[in-house]
């Protein structure tokens, strides 16, 4: 019944490993070495302290050929550590890497239990049921793939931005995509950069730049993905361009139409100063946006509401840029790989309604402050209170909506940085008094330690507490016309009132609103609070579930600067698939048996990669391998058992159950029958 | 003249309808009889277990054994055709697969014996008096076959050559099986000899089954007016086609009632109701537990719907009680 390949009955061999300590320990490795060694079809049976080191390997293939095994069994740890390395190293001594299989005892053994013995007896089962799964394995091919040499980047934030140069430097062409008028992310917005205090801006721009004059670069600002399909190295995407009722093409950023906008004064919420200024409904997000391309916001635009206006931007206009029947434009592009770098958004602190922001006018985000001290923000950098006052004490709230059960768990990672950076920052432009108010200092990073020694000699005051509450309700004299911030201070274990005319709430990192929406469409994961998930947390970071889509950025996580451009990893592993040319896909792949299928369409809507369709002439389901992932739904679901998966067949899973079954002293023989 | 093929039938736990198929041949029962002696029909004909046992070993050609295996006796005679007959052919879904007496592993066999011998509402047996294997009265024994503690498939009880499924099978597979046999080219030993695809092939309504059924709803055929051309499952009606092998040229179907599963699953599939129920609840449009449990309120009788025709032969064969 089983699968020789010319190669006779199997010959089994079967291999446990110490893992150092890590199975040893809890696993008698040398009993169940034994033991192996006494079951069927096992022709050798060895222990060994790195299965997966060089000599470990070589062990393998040395009995390959000394004993012509035909099976190999090896009880180690995760096979999404190790798989790969011992289907390799089977497949340099001549085996199908197929007739490898892997039996977790680290994960699903040593690393959970505590009993020896028990241990031991389950390490046993284990190796058992593989023992008797090889009998049914067959040799397998890999299929290959092109992989198409262009580029799509998600979001034009530094992480797309650094992305983006890295490709197209290397000679590739990108299309990056930015659902807002300009790239920059959240760096154009700051003011400086911590620990080095470069200017943001300083650095950033010639970045921006240089995407868009990069001839390697197509740069589609205001437009967003609409639909993606496909499978590695071959992925069709829809872009929606929007519109933004300018030529982009004649528009050179004169602004002479902003000049003649009809309002003279600007009237309306500034987005990219977080509302803290004003502009009109024909602008630019701010003077270094990249494109230097104007556009219209229909929402306050008098022509587009009543279609009266004079009309006199089009008129300053030399170039006829202005467009105002512009509509959305569609493009189709087909892509290799994708990165996405969509970036992060900051905590609502009106959710932590203690701080009072919202309420309370003089409460700050940490973002509204970095515009405040910004030069070309919304007061050129001059840091005053909403009712125009120069503060004299300035109080910075660390972790709000990070490190809190309430709202977010997780630690921002930036957040304690910049409230340095910004206690410096307004301390250099207005002279007050800057307390923090931390829970801990997370300083780890190159020169951060040095940076927070630094202000701690600069007279910046550190109060160790979580805030209590921000409050405008005055106790005593001097906390008239103050906020008052209540705090335990744990350090000398006492409550204390500080009155500043100034809150800065350091709000944390979240993933984006419509990152759920984005992970549908791109068909990756995402871990418990919704960040994007990284195939594996240390070798894998930016790689995802699904070949040939990365993600860079604080998308993955909260990150600063230098490791989200570090994340520019991303590019790399593009470029190296793009420049191998293609990839070998798995073949742990489903098929429909076509002269079995009864076209009963019940696979048709259950794939999660859209890979099944229906094939109308002859009436039967049809599965694309290219972007079948193995998940094995269909197979299942096939109720006349017409759909077979490589790797997962009846008699495979079948004889692995047994094989624990039988163990665990379970027998569906006769003398359950036994009678009357 | 030269002696004809001989065949013979045999009952175990069936209703009889089996046996009326052989009927049903109508004519073509006078080709059967003209090519084969029928050695042994208990139900149509007069023999002894005494007239088998002189049979000379594998003589039969082909015997056909309808019902399951319930009791002593069952098993007995299961195995004395087994040894008279070169070919034993499993006959209808009790034989092939446990069939309708088969839903009994649901119930202990305690549980079986109180019901019929003490509650049942048409019983009055105040001595508690219960069947016994032996029996002494006037110096005589009395035996009765022992109750087994679950029914069987005939394959679990003896070996069996080939099966023909169906509850009954149909007049056209069996003579179809008459005459390969007598053409001497045999299928492969253990084939079930119909299509090895399932119904939905051959249903005059595959056309109009929607790429995504996703259920809102399940309703039994009494409640509702079904549409006679759209497919059953589209309008909520539980129909085993999809899991079931074909054979029967949709015969329910053409009657406007669901397929119930009788011809059991393809060969390629270890249980039926397991596999319906896979890809059924994998289409279901309710989301969240509640409606979950209102769209299953639907399905009142899970194991009499999805395993109908063949408990024993499933993964689940029996219900064990707790801590036996």
């Amino acid at each position: 019944m089983y699968s020789t390949n010319g190669n006779n009955i199997p010959r089994i061999g079967f291999y446990i490993c110490h893992c150092g300590h890590n199975i040893a320990s809890i696993v008698d490795v040398v009993e169940v070495q034994k033991y192996a060694a006494t079951l069927p079809g096992v022709t050798v049976s060895r222990d060994y302290k790195y299965m997966c080191s060089d000599p470990g390997q070589e062990l393998i293939q040395q009995d390959i050929k000394e004993h012509n095994l035909n099976r190999i069994v090896v009880a180690s740890c995760s096979p999404l550590l190790h798989e790969h390395t011992f289907r390799l190293a089977a497949e340099k001594a001549g085996l199908n890497p197929y007739y490898f299989h892997m039996v977790n005892v680290r994960e699903n053994v040593s690393w959970v239990h505590d009993n020896k013995e028990q241990a031991t007896e389950k390490a046993k089962d284990l190796a058992r049921a593989a023992i008797k799964r090889v009998f049914f394995h067959k040799p397998l091919e890999k299929k290959t793939v092109q992989i198409k040499p262009d580029v799509l980047i998600v979001g034009g934030g530094i992480a797309g931005i650094h992305s983006a140069l890295t490709i197209a430097n290397a000679g590739k062409h990108v299309y990056l995509v930015e659902r807002e008028p300009t790239i920059g992310g959240h760096m154009a917005m700051f003011d400086k950069t911590f620990p080095t205090l470069d200017c943001a801006a300083c650095i950033l721009t010639p970045k921006m730049s240089a995407v868009k004059s990069h001839p390697n670069i197509t740069l589609w600002t205001y437009s967003e993905v609409e639909k993606i399909d496909g499978f590695v190295g071959n992925y069709k995407a829809t872009i929606k361009r929007k519109p933004r009722y300018v030529n982009e093409e004649l528009c050179v950023g004169c602004l002479d139409c902003i000049e003649a906008c009809i309002y003279k004064e600007a009237k309306y919420p500034d987005e990219f100063n977080l509302g803290l200024s004003k502009r009109k409904p024909i602008y630019i997000p701010f003077p270094q946006a990249t494109p230097q391309v104007v556009l219209f916001d229909p929402e306050t635009c008098i022509d587009f509401k009543s279609h009266r206006c004079k009309k006199t931007c089009i008129e300053a206009c030399e170039r006829n840029a202005i467009d105002l029947k512009q509509t959305a434009k569609f493009e189709e592009i087909e892509v290799g790989t994708v990165i996405i770098s969509t970036g992060f958004k900051t905590y609502d602190p009106k959710l932590s309604p203690q701080y009072g922001y919202g309420k309370l006018p003089n409460v700050y985000t940490s973002l509204e402050i970095e515009r405040l001290v910004n030069a070309s923000g919304p007061t050129a950098g001059e840091v005053v209170t909403r009712d125009g006052k120069k503060p004299e004490s300035v109080g910075i709230i660390h972790c709000v909506g990070s490190r809190d059960e309430k709202s977010n768990k997780w630690c921002s990672r930036v957040c304690c940085m910049y409230s340095l950076k910004l206690a410096h920052l307004i301390k250099e432009h207005t002279g007050a008094e800057v307390y923090n108010f931390y829970i801990d200092m997370r300083t780890p990073g190159k020169g951060y330690e040095e940076f927070y020694d630094k202000f701690m000699n600069e007279g910046v005051h550190f109060i160790r507490g979580r805030v209590a509450e921000v409050t405008d309700w005055a106790l005593v004299p001097e906390e008239e016309n103050k906020l008052t911030i209540r705090v335990e201070d744990t350090l000398i274990g006492v409550v204390r009132r500080i009155p500043v005319d100034m809150v800065v709430l350091s709000v944390g990192l979240e993933p984006r609103e419509d990152a759920s929406e984005i992970r549908r469409m791109f068909n990756i994961s995402c871990s418990s609070e919704g960040f994007f998930l990284e195939r594996h947390p240390k070798l894998a970071p930016v790689n995802t579930f699904t070949d040939g889509i990365f993600i860079a950025g604080a998308c993955q996580g909260p990150k600063d600067i230098p490791d989200t451009v570090a994340q520019a990893g991303a590019a790399a592993e593009a470029l190296s698939l793009i420049s191998a040319g293609k990839i070998e896909l798995e073949p742990n792949t489903a098929q429909v048996i076509e002269k079995y299928c009864s076209g009963c369409k019940s696979c048709i809507p259950l794939c999660p990669y859209t890979a099944i369709s229906f094939k109308e002439d002859i009436k039967k389901a049809y599965i694309n391998e290219a972007l079948c992932k193995g998940c094995g739904t269909c197979v299942a679901a096939c109720p006349s058992g017409s759909i077979t998966q490589n790797m997962f067949e009846d008699e495979q899973i079948f004889s692995e159950i047994e094989g624990l079954l039988k163990f665990a002293g379970i027998e569906l023989e006769e003398k359950e029958v036994e009678h009357a | 003249m030269p002696d004809k093929p001989k065949i013979g039938f045999y009952w175990c736990a069936s209703c009889g309808g089996c046996e009326e198929s052989v009927v049903d041949l109508a004519e073509d029962i006078l080709m059967v009889t003209g090519a084969v002696d029928i050695v042994f029909w208990p139900v149509a004909m007069d023999f002894k277990k005494s007239d088998v046992e002189k049979m000379d070993d594998g003589s039969i050609l082909a015997t056909m054994v309808n019902g399951a295996i319930r009791t002593s006796e069952q098993e007995e005679m299961a195995r004395l055709i087994r040894r008279k007959s070169k070919i034993v052919i499993a006959y209808g879904s009790c034989a092939h697969l446990g069939g309708i007496p088969s839903l009994a592993n649901e119930f202990e066999k305690a549980e079986i014996l109180k019901y019929i011998y003490s509650d049942a509402p048409s019983v009055i047996n105040k001595e508690e008096t219960y069947p016994l294997t032996e029996f002494k009265h006037n110096g005589r024994y009395v035996t009765l076959p022992v109750f087994r503690n679950i029914v069987r498939t005939l394959d679990q009880v003896i070996d069996v050559d080939y099966y023909l499924p169906g509850c009954p099978p149909t007049p056209k597979l069996l003579k179809q099986a008459v005459l390969t046999l007598l053409s001497g080219e045999l299928p492969p030993k253990g084939a079930v000899l119909a299509p090895d695809y399932a119904l939905c092939e051959e249903c005059p309504r595959k056309k109009t089954k929607p790429d995504n059924v996703s259920f809102t709803q399940f309703v039994k055929p009494h409640m509702m007016l079904i549409d006679k051309e759209k497919c059953l499952l589209a309008q909520g009606v539980i129909c085993m086609g999809p899991a079931t092998r074909a054979g029967c040229e949709a015969l329910c179907i053409n009657g406007n009632m669901p397929c119930s599963g009788c011809f059991g699953p393809t060969s390629r599939v270890k249980d039926q109701g397991a596999k319906i129920l896979s890809s059924i609840c994998s289409n279901i449009e309710a989301k969240s537990e509640d409606e979950i449990d209102t769209l299953l309120n639907g399905i009142p009788d899970p194991v009499g719907t999805f395993y109908r025709y063949g408990l024993a032969a499933s993964l689940l064969r029996k219900k064990i009680q707790e801590g036996k």
